[in-house]
């Protein structure tokens, strides 16, 4: 208990001697908390964006076969199907009609998708689903941007620039807004008018497998019986996404190292530049009793006081740029310029694991350049400080 | 590999403590070839002023060693998305099986930087000093240790290429070869016999320790200590964990540590590892003991006693809690 009380009184101290030297220390939280800030900015972001392209992909199916003319993407003839169908193991196979839209009055790109057994399960609806020719079902953002809602029409121009028009008769939630956050959804016949789809073909395929561990089996089967298809698994995509985002954060973080090495350089300045009061102080302290454990006592809590408070405030800094804010500063950088996310927020994750990969990065240098330093200053002589 | 946020801080971390455990040592030579308790020149002075350096520093090191186990544990969590068919950390390990060195070098690091700071203690509690040199021959003793961390974590990391098959835990820890699947396969029912009855001996010997106080049971205790280790991380494999997740297969260790099972590893290793330190510590003192701290050493090994006995029995009941309390069966 004593020595609780001990501790506490030299924090005490250590937190009243900081604020008796607020201009020399204050630079310092400045600068540790700035790097905090940028730090953990690039952690929650790319955590955080990874989690909802994981999330994202979940829903995706397993696997998504293309066909590839001259190393591009290009229309798929449905008789794939038939063949894909025979394989063991496949439970269903599905045509997928899709494309981008790229609406002038609004200078924005909306993603358009014939309705199929795969896509609905999107879910959160209000109103229904085209079912007839001449409906759409339309995501919130485009609802927004074409101030639409069920009943109105919308109205789009086909590759022959002549205008169709279809009832909105249902608009997705803005809860399932990452999924359908630009979506047009019409009926099959209605989308292959608007793009001049030939008929027998499709844009991909959706393969549904029984066993998910069979998927790359099948995988490779399709890609040696027809060669001219690029099999997709979801778990190839997750990869993707997850060593992109490691890389480019990672890439991020390196960058700052110099911007680290620079800091610890300012700490140890700081550290080691006593000014002569400072040192009266701690010869005075010796002299009437404070032993050389002490003084290093005092210099530690100081040191704790000073990261704990900058690394707090860096890391929620940090927070409210990445969550609040959406990163601003950051987006363009980690996104890459091809946009794959639709606008949304992003969904506030922290855990202990990015908390203690700061800590490693900021604290621990700091703690090492500063502990020489006051141990320089703790080991002072009272008599030849005192005397000057 | 190297670009990744996790890796890019524990290698910064683990090159900062190495630089600082070197220091260290550089001094604590000096140290050993120089120290004379009984001399009044200005050098013994200026040596005797180190000594509380280099016990900061090492007591940073502490920390940074406990701290890097867990970032380790979680940074191979993290990368297991990846690999294809990894489902934890074990999953990255296997990846690169250097991984499972570097995990054991660090649980080794975190024991030794321990009883180097239980040894300093007991140390400066004397005015004289009397386990100065064989404190800093243990801290050169350490720092090989350290540089090979950094070499086998450097190695595991460069090492690991993405999308590399492995084998999950499920696959690890359920068939074909190996240690750890030897391990897994431990039939329960005899695995359980041998946990309780190691905790029981354990107890025992302690026990008699803390009552006898000779020299011989501390050596028992300490030894037993390290069985106790081994027995419990073999049992956490075989069976206490699959009755934390409840699925008779899944035997992974380190999925414990996640939130999805309430974090329950961290109270597990936590209390395992502070049991089993402060069962060995006693077992050291009874080593380096000297004539002018006697008093000092029997009065911490008192201490280190009870608190290995009290750790171990937390450890035991949180570990047992679910296999008394959960309807999940294992027959």
């Amino acid at each position: 208990m004593d020595q609780m009380i001990r501790h506490s009184k030299i924090l005490d101290f250590a937190i009243m001697s900081i604020f008796r030297r607020r201009l020399k220390n204050l630079s310092i939280v400045i600068v540790f908390t700035l790097l905090t800030a940028i730090l953990s900015s690039i952690l929650f972001f790319t955590h955080s964006f990874k989690m909802e392209a994981v999330g994202l992909l979940a829903d995706a199916p397993e696997l998504i076969v293309q066909r590839v003319s001259g190393g591009r993407h290009a229309l798929i003839a449905e008789d794939y199907m038939e063949v894909i169908r025979g394989f063991y193991g496949v439970s269903d196979v599905i045509p997928r009609y899709w494309g981008y839209y790229f609406d002038r009055a609004t200078d924005s790109n909306y993603t358009v998708m014939g309705i199929n057994r795969a896509v609905s399960g999107l879910g959160l609806l209000r109103g229904r689903l085209p079912s007839q020719e001449g409906e759409c079902a339309l995501g919130s953002g485009v609802a927004e941007v074409k101030h639409l809602d069920i009943g109105k029409r919308l109205y789009l121009l086909d590759s022959r620039r002549r205008v169709r028009s279809y009832r909105v008769v249902g608009i997705f939630d803005t809860l399932s807004r990452l999924l359908t956050n630009d979506l047009i959804l019409l009926t099959e016949d209605d989308i292959k008018e608007l793009f001049d789809i030939p008929s027998g073909m499709a844009t991909d395929i959706v393969v549904a497998v029984n066993n998910e561990l069979e998927v790359p089996y099948i995988a490779g089967k399709i890609k040696t019986t027809l060669p001219d298809t690029r099999p997709i698994m979801r778990s190839e995509i997750l990869q993707t996404y997850e060593t992109l985002f490691g890389w480019r954060s990672g890439m991020m973080l390196s960058m700052f190292l110099s911007s680290l090495v620079a800091f610890s350089i300012l700490a140890w300045d700081k550290a080691t530049g006593l000014s002569a009061e400072e040192r009266r102080e701690i010869g005075i302290l010796k002299a009437v009793g404070w032993e050389t454990s002490d003084i290093l006592e005092l210099k530690f809590w100081e040191g704790l006081v000073i990261s704990l408070t900058s690394f707090l405030t860096g890391t929620i800094i940090g927070y409210v740029h990445v969550f609040f804010l959406g990163a601003p500063l950051l987006s363009p950088v980690l996104k890459g310029w091809s946009v794959l996310f639709p606008s949304f927020d992003l969904i506030p994750y922290i855990n202990p694991y990015q908390i203690i990969t700061l800590f490693f990065l900021i604290v621990i240098p700091y703690i090492a350049v500063t502990i020489i330093p006051s141990w320089r200053a703790a080991i002072m002589d009272p008599d030849e400080v005192i005397r000057g | 590999m190297i670009l990744h946020p996790g890796v890019i801080s524990l290698l910064v971390g683990s090159i900062v403590a190495l630089s600082m455990l070197l220091y260290a040592s550089g001094m604590g030579v000096r140290i050993i070839s120089r120290w004379d308790i009984n001399s009044t020149s200005s050098e013994q002075l200026s040596l005797e002023r180190k000594t509380c350096l280099i016990s900061t520093i090492m007591n940073y090191a502490l920390g940074f060693y406990i701290l890097s186990l867990f970032l380790f544990v979680y940074t191979a969590d993290d990368l297991h998305m990846l690999f294809v068919g990894a489902m934890c950390a074990t999953g990255s390990f296997n990846a690169n099986p250097v991984g499972w060195k570097v995990l054991y070098l660090k649980i080794l690091l975190f024991f030794l930087t321990s009883i180097w700071i239980a040894i300093n203690r007991v140390d400066q509690r004397s005015e004289e000093y009397p386990l100065v040199k064989t404190k800093y021959t243990i801290l050169l003793f350490i720092i090989p240790f350290a540089m090979f961390d950094i070499h086998l974590q450097f190695r595991y990391f460069m090492g690991l290429r993405p999308n590399i098959i492995v084998s999950c835990c499920g696959a690890l820890f359920n068939e074909g070869g190996g240690v750890a699947s030897g391990l897994s396969s431990l039939p329960e029912g005899p695995m359980r016999w041998v946990f309780y009855i190691t905790v029981t001996l354990f107890l025992l010997v302690a026990g008699l320790s803390l009552v006898f106080e000779r020299p011989i049971l501390r050596y028992i205790h300490g030894t037993s200590s390290v069985m106790v280790f081994f027995v419990s991380i073999v049992s956490i494999i075989s069976f206490i964990s699959i009755h934390f997740y409840e699925i008779p297969t899944h035997h992974c260790p380190f999925d414990l540590l996640q939130g999805d099972y309430h974090y329950v590893g961290y109270a597990i290793y936590t209390t395992l590892f502070g049991g089993v330190l402060s069962g060995i510590i006693p077992a050291i003192f009874e080593i380096i003991k000297r004539d002018s701290i006697e008093d000092t050493i029997r009065e911490a090994q008192k201490r280190y006693t009870i608190g290995s006995i009290i750790l171990i029995i937390i450890f035991t009941l949180i570990s047992s809690w679910p296999i008394l309390f959960s309807g999940f069966r294992v027959s």
